[in-house]
């Protein structure tokens, strides 16, 4: 069947910005089906908050309101585009953007928008979604095929929940309802934990409703990707297996595809079960996923759930087969079906196909736990993890260790566990029966002290077959850690074959000579030399120059949806071991004999890095093929748009490891010319390599490593900055605590502490005594000689800057100003900020500008370069300059509607700033961009604003004034100010002058004030009216039962110090938990009032980025 | 592309079991299964699922299968996934060792019952490099072998590869099938409940000529509602007529459609002639083909594996289906009369037909599956309710 003419417009929906449970998949969903639309010759229009997309590039869809996702504002938007064009047939393709459009589109169609305005959704229409969202309609669809689902029950009170108990039993597992990646659910062992998870759920799901089921806890976990076109032609992309059983979160999960221990009857029910369930809910075309649990025992299938929509595990899945299901998701959603479309990765097979992959590929999910004191890194039904690596290798060990290294968590394989090293057997028993992100590592360490797979299995779950592979490469590591390296080329390959990484080969094989020669074999001289010859090599590059002598590299095989039946026309490789069969190891990379550049990304999404910088490296490789360039990808992502197969015209899935990129370039460079690597995009990951890189001989384009680094290290940049006659913060640098101690007493409190060479801000702290010293350097950071703590004078209630500039080594052109929100010490990542600056004098912008310039100049800049200034009483202090693409760069393209990043690639390759248009920078509007928090997801932290970033993901709010854009901006990121009630204030004293004026704002708007006590009596001797309000401490009634009871509907709430930090945390929880919008800075609480201000003058209006550029 | 000219690799020394390839190329794995040595056709399979139906499927008579999935065994074995009793492939080619399998329905380690059922196995192997030769030249013919000391006289397996005649005009039918008529009576097969057991209804009466049968065909009959009795290869039209069939299956089978059509498209043409339903699979879809009179001809690589798409050309739906055949009908003979109802989505080759004005159909994939998609069981109902509807 051909495509709908009779739709000439849609409105895709976007995810928003990156949270836990929904991150940069969408974006590679939402950008391929776009580009799938666009190709149809359909008019898209989109929406989505998040700036930091691909998605929302202006030149993506025809028409892109960056504006928050909430029912109200679509619903503007359908308006608008109504009005504008009259005789435009509109549909809503609902299921690209996660749980955010699935539930935006259920409730325009439940509050009459769609219908008003003639929009029809395609894809999945209400009744399909409601259906797989809705517990009990989704457990009676399943009844009614035939398939089983646990016993459960659902529950919209407490009373109700414990009469379902009566079925279920404990354990028990809560999910609440239409939420994502499973917020507020968990399993309950007890009735206390029964009743307090309950709470949790029903607060989290917005129809206060949560499904109470059976534990299935132990059981095996399987998910199976299906699409299905309206020919009802059904096919499953992928089948997936859970290493982690049941009671895990399959985003937390480490997964296999495909699934490995199914034989094929029980591989056919379950692909049966998925296709009768895609018919029975009604998703008429796309993709979906189903999620079954089968009892390890007796096969015994139970449906879990189904998503009707693209997901995560759907990106997943493409990434693992080739197979672009959200491409072909949204072609069938306009009429296609599989047979009318073509297998992009063969270029000769149609898409209605199942693909068979001869290869294992592996899926770990990432954590960040250590970001939030207090969380405890405890694994269950509501998801927590951040990000996730992919791995592909010709068996499950190369896989699985290949996972390992691209995680980049410190491992190179399977390291030990150093706190089960000889531990005692109950200890090592207690360690697997906690499902924590590191349980496969005490798998293995459990193999080194003497476990069984029985008894591991008996304890974990997992299944035997993983965990006899674990055994094996236990086994291994033992033989290589007795006898050394094998000095032949056979012995070799098998070690590589099993996924053993040089770094890992090289620790191993120090230990066979003995302890004592071993740990003093890394230095050179006679001992050094004996040792390597004893052991094979004593370093990763010695165990590459063996494997150099014994001719033994890794060969690339495509990933071709296929096994190789047909010829693939799409690049899309992986390296693996492979012995030589006719002749040499068959390798099937082919470089070209063109001009490359090969674009090192990011690696899994983490705190700090994340989809900003794949923006960047999606943009270095759509600007170097627009000037002739062939592009190679290197990245482990399976979330990106920079691992789509056609955003590059090479891609390598591969971990960003020295010794695996360098293999890459190897090949890559036995044929053209390779004009360098660009390891400036992705974030500190491939900054990482560049000197094994440079070492290695590989040309670096733009700004050369060593300036990184001159920036990077606090002295050589001291140096740097007192030459250009600029001003720092005092600091101090100490590598131990009596340093530490002398450092902050020279500068004075209150000082800012970290430790060296970080991103994101790890390990942060403001520090304002010595007793918070102590307890920092004890607690937080190991004081090292090798790892020094820098100490910074904390400018206290500064105004905080960013500026994004580009330099070709002669020219420097600024991009951007941001002005922070949010005052110095805040997180840079964290604080929200405005562009063009709201508040700060011109004289001030021209000196940053201008030390810009010098910056820019002296460290030779060839490409993009942020630097980070302090305001403070009229003087500019330099914070710190990072000549690399910073976490700004799409805010500041988006606000611009510049190509800033694409400019830079091109100036990295060898073009002037000359070349190209000057930035238009007079913006007759404000861009203002806010940071979300996952918070909600860790119990019992804090949820309080540091220098270290704690944020996943941020929003854009774009308006003609700096007030309704940051209106929007909270809107954006699930903050409704609120147009009435009562505004808690309880204020440090510095800050009670600037929330002054504010406050008088609210009381004309018809607010009501309370305030705690030095607050009460400021504004009420200002002769603001004010009702005082207990603190926590001074007894009840107090402000936690006020916010309880749903009487305050705005906080602000700054504190000074430590002990005031301590006793407000309470107020933060409570604020976070019942959702009253809370503000822990003045700045951002005076600028909560101006948007309250402006909400009231004026409902919000939207407006397309194209209009605004125009 | 691997340089096809011969290359006499020297032998690893942990190499137990070497394929050799008849144009001499010798490939050094690691052996398991049974010890000895197998000439055949090496062949690749894409089936992610499904090992031991494929090395029990008898239409692999004469081949090597590869594997191109790496981890082969990891379900073990078990006693109800057989798709028969006879002698299919000779032998397999794997990426990886097998390892101690894992799943509750085992019953025992694919290389014991490989050896059990004196077949060879080698891993080891780059066995995607060589489905990838096997795209570019073609399915060759090859000696595999397994000694436990690793010692083999790769001259005279060389010979030995170049020897063998192939599968073009060899007629395996005949030595995979049953000798003596069989009343078939299992149904599918159901999770915690194995094989189902028919219902003493009457029921129309199919006699099935097993050219090299999976018995997942007869059970399929049986669920669609048929009585079914399997007969001989070579049974004569007399004897079918006897049995008083209200249909006659066609099964699939190993070897040249033509070769073995030399006795059974007489009786296919008979049966077609006193207007006897007929429905075909594979060897048996080829053959019916024949009889209606197009031709056959070997393909290069063949299609196996259980992704397979088929489009039904009369409605435009899909199937994804279960393949196994290295010939093919050639669809630009198929006369006047004779309808192409299915064809293949990879390539356009014929995949289904039927005959106007006669209840003869067949198609050239398995819609029995096992392994693969269940898609396309409709075809059993399909054939049983033509004979109900006579009846």
């Amino acid at each position: 069947m051909p495509k709908r003419t009779d739709i000439n417009s849609i409105l895709v929906i976007g995810a928003g910005p990156i949270i836990i449970g929904q991150a940069c998949e969408f974006d590679y969903s939402g950008t391929q089906a776009i580009k799938a639309l666009k190709e149809e010759g359909y008019r898209v229009i989109l929406v989505n908050s998040n700036p930091a997309t691909i998605m929302t590039d202006h030149e993506m869809a025809d028409a892109t309101y960056i504006e928050p996702i909430t029912p109200e504002i679509v619903a503007r938007i359908i308006e608008r585009e109504r009005a504008e064009r009259p005789d435009d047939t509109l549909a809503l393709l609902p299921t690209m953007g996660g749980q955010t459009a699935l539930n935006t589109a259920l409730a325009l169609f439940g509050d009459g928008t769609l219908e008003k305005f003639g929009v029809q959704m395609i894809g999945a229409d209400a009744d399909a979604i409601d259906k797989a969202e809705d517990r009990q309609r989704f457990r009676e669809a399943m009844d009614k095929i035939g398939l089983e689902s646990a016993r459960s029950g659902v529950a919209h009170t407490l009373d109700e929940a414990f009469e379902i108990l009566k079925r279920t039993g404990l354990p028990s597992i809560i999910r609440p309802s239409f939420t994502m990646g499973g917020t507020g659910g968990g399993v309950a062992y007890n009735k206390a934990e029964f009743e307090a998870i309950v709470r949790s759920g029903l607060d989290a799901s917005p129809t206060t409703e949560v499904l109470i089921e059976e534990s299935l806890l132990g059981w095996k976990e399987y998910e199976m990707e299906v699409v299905r076109d309206r020919n009802d032609n059904s096919i499953i992309i992928c089948s997936i297996e859970n290493v982690d059983p049941m009671g895990v979160h399959t985003g937390d999960s480490i997964t296999v595809a495909p699934a490995l221990t199914l034989t094929d009857k029980e591989y056919q029910i379950m692909r049966n079960a998925s296709l009768a369930v895609l018919r029975e809910i009604g998703v008429e075309t796309g993709g979906s996923n189903v999620q079954f649990a089968v009892n390890p025992k007796d096969g015994r299938l139970i449906v879990i759930e189904m998503n009707p929509r693209v997901s995560r595990s759907s990106a997943l899945a493409s990434k693992a087969t080739g197979f672009p299901i959200a491409r072909v998701a949204a072609k069938l959603a306009v009429g296609y079906t599989l047979d009318e479309l073509t297998n992009e990765i063969t270029g000769a097979t149609p898409a209605s196909f199942e693909p068979s992959i001869d290869y294992v590929v592996t899926k770990i999910p990432r954590f960040a736990f250590e970001k939030f004191k207090g969380a405890e890194p405890l694994l269950s039904t509501a998801m927590k993890s951040v990000g996730e690596v992919m791995a592909i290798g010709r068996n499950i060990k190369e896989s699985m260790q290949k996972a390992l290294r691209g995680l980049e968590t410190g491992l190179d394989g399977f390291n030990r566990v150093d706190a089960l090293v000889g531990a005692a057997r109950d200890d090592i028993t207690a360690a697997l029966s906690r499902a924590t992100p590191d349980r496969l590592l005490v798998a293995a360490q459990a193999f080194r002290e003497g476990f069984t797979v029985e008894d591991i299995h008996a304890i974990t779950h997992f299944d035997k077959w993983f965990l006899r592979h674990i055994e094996e490469i236990i086994a291994e590591e033992a033989n290589v850690e007795c006898h050394g390296l094998p000095t032949d080329a056979a012995g070799m390959r098998r070690l590589k074959a099993m996924g053993f990484s040089d770094k890992r080969l090289a620790k191993l094989a120090v230990k066979s000579v003995n302890p004592v020669a071993g740990a003093n074999a890394v230095r050179s001289g006679l001992l050094h030399d004996v040792v390597e010859a004893m052991a094979g090599a004593t370093s990763e590059t010695e165990v590459r120059k063996l494997r150099e002598r014994l001719g033994v590299h890794p060969v690339f095989k495509r990933i071709d949806s296929c096994a190789a039946e047909f010829e693939a026309i799409t690049p899309y490789m992986y390296s693996t071991y492979e012995a030589p069969l006719f002749g040499e190891p068959e390798n099937e990379a082919a470089p070209s004999d063109r001009k490359k550049v090969v674009i090192l990304g990011g690696g899994p999404n983490r705190i700090g890095q994340g989809i900003e910088f794949d923006y960047c490296c999606v943009h270095a490789c759509f600007s170097l093929a627009e000037v002739g360039y062939e592009t190679i990808m290197v990245n482990c992502n399976p979330e990106t748009v920079s691992t789509d197969y056609d955003t590059s015209d090479r891609l390598y899935f591969e971990p960003l490891t020295g010794e695996d990129v360098l293999e890459i370039l190897r090949v890559e460079q036995s044929k053209g010319e390779l004009l360098g690597v660009i390891v400036q995009f992705g974030g500190q990951t491939p900054l990482k390599l560049a000197q094994a890189l440079e070492d290695a001989g590989i040309p670096i384009l733009g700004t050369s490593p060593d300036a990184i680094d001159l920036a990077e290290d606090r002295e050589r940049f001291a140096d740097l900055v007192e030459k250009l006659g600029l001003k720092q913060p005092a600091n101090g640098i100490a590598r131990s605590r009596d340093e530490a101690v002398a450092a902050a007493t020279r500068i004075g409190f209150p000082v800012l502490m970290r430790p060296s060479y970080v991103l994101g801000g790890r390990a942060m702290e403001i520090v304002d005594s010595l007793q918070q010293l102590d307890d920092y350097i004890t607690t937080a950071v190991q004081v090292s000689g090798d790892s020094p703590v820098l100490i910074d004078q904390y400018l206290r209630d500064a105004v905080e800057c960013d500026v994004d500039a580009l330099c070709d080594g002669e020219e420097v052109r600024v991009a951007g100003v941001m002005q922070h929100i949010e005052e110095a010490g805040i997180h840079s990542g964290d604080s929200a900020c405005s562009l063009p600056p709201y508040s700060l004098p011109a004289d001030i912008i021209a000196e940053m500008e201008r030390q810009a310039h010098l910056l820019a100049l002296a460290l030779g800049v060839k490409g993009l370069m942020n630097i980070q200034f302090a305001v403070k009483d009229g003087e500019v202090y330099l914070i710190e300059v990072n000549p690399r693409a910073s976490r700004t760069v799409p805010f500041v393209a988006k606000a611009l509607g510049q190509p800033v990043a694409k400019i830079a690639a091109r100036v990295m390759a060898g073009e002037k700033l000359s070349t190209f248009e000057p930035f238009k920078r007079d913006l007759p509007y404000v861009a203002v961009k806010e940071a979300v928090f996952p918070f909600n997801r860790f119990a019992g932290v804090d949820p309080v604003l540091s220098p270290e970033m704690k944020s996943t993901g941020e929003v854009m709010g774009i308006d003609k004034d700096f007030p309704t854009a940051f209106a929007k901006a909270q809107l954006g990121a699930g903050t409704r100010l609120p147009q009435s009630g009562t505004v808690f204030v309880s204020v440090k004293d510095s800050d009670k002058p600037v929330i002054l004026p504010a406050a008088h704002k609210l009381v004309a708007l018809g607010f009501k004030l309370v305030a705690t006590g030095g607050t009460a009596k400021f504004l009420a001797d200002q002769g603001v009216a004010v009702e005082h309000v207990n603190k926590v401490a001074e007894g009840r009634p107090h402000i936690v039962d006020k916010i309880v009871d749903g009487d305050i509907a705005l906080i602000f709430n700054t504190t000074e110090g430590w002990q005031s930090l301590k006793d407000s945390q309470s107020i933060r929880q409570i604020a976070l938990s019942t959702r009253v919008p809370s503000f822990t800075t003045a700045a951002a609480s005076v600028a909560a009032v101006d948007a309250i201000e402006a909400l009231s003058r004026a409902k919000l209006e939207v407006c397309p980025l194209q209009s605004y550029y125009s | 592309m691997a340089d096809p000219a011969p290359t006499l690799a020297p032998k690893p020394a942990d190499a137990t079991a070497v394929l050799v390839l008849s144009d001499g190329s010798v490939l050094w794995g690691r052996g398991f299964g049974a010890v000895g040595s197998a000439v055949g056709e090496v062949c690749f399979n894409t089936a992610m699922t499904g090992y031991q139906e494929v090395m029990t499927d008898p239409s692999y008579a004469g081949q090597i299968v590869t594997f191109t999935f790496p981890h082969i065994g990891n379900v073990g074995v078990n006693d109800e996934d057989l798709e028969s009793q006879v002698d299919g492939a000779v032998g397999c080619v794997v990426r990886e060792d097998v390892t101690a399998p894992s799943n509750f329905r085992a019953q025992g380690q694919f290389p014991e019952w490989l050896k059990a059922k004196g077949k060879i196995g080698i891993s080891g192997i780059d066995t995607r490099a060589l489905t990838r030769r096997i795209r570019l030249s073609g399915a060759p013919n090859a000696v595999i072998a397994h000694d436990p000391e690793g010692n083999f006289d790769l001259q005279a397996l060389i010979a030995q590869a170049q020897a063998w005649s192939g599968l073009e005009g060899l007629d395996l039918a005949k030595v995979v099938s049953r000798t003596a008529n069989e009343d078939w009576e299992g149904s599918v097969w159901h999770l915690g409940q194995g094989y189902g057991r028919p219902s003493g209804d009457p029921r129309p009466h199919v006699v099935a000529i097993d050219y090299g049968a999976k018995d997942n065909i007869f059970r399929n009959l049986v669920a669609a509602g048929a009585s079914v009795t399997v007969v001989p290869a070579q049974t004569s039209l007399e004897d079918i007529l006897a049995l008083k069939p209200a249909g006659v299956f066609l099964s699939n089978g190993p070897g040249d459609p033509a070769a073995t059509g030399e006795y059974a498209v007489p009786v296919i043409k008979g049966l077609l002639e006193r207007d006897v339903p007929l429905f075909g699979i594979c060897l048996g879809h080829q053959m019916l083909g024949i009889a209606a009179g197009a031709r056959t001809i070997k393909m290069h690589q063949g299609h196996r594996g259980a992704n397979h798409p088929v489009k039904r050309t009369q409605e435009g739906v899909v199937e994804i289906t279960s393949m196994n055949h290295g010939f093919a009908v050639d669809s630009a003979t198929l006369p006047e009369g004779v309808v192409e109802t299915h064809v293949s989505l990879f390539d356009g080759s014929n995949c289904g037909l039927s005959i106007t004005g006669k209840n003869a159909f067949s198609v050239q994939y398995h819609p029995e599956a096992s392994p693969g998609p269940m898609d396309s069981f409709y075809l059993f109902e399909k054939f049983v309710g033509m004979l109900e509807a006579k009846v």
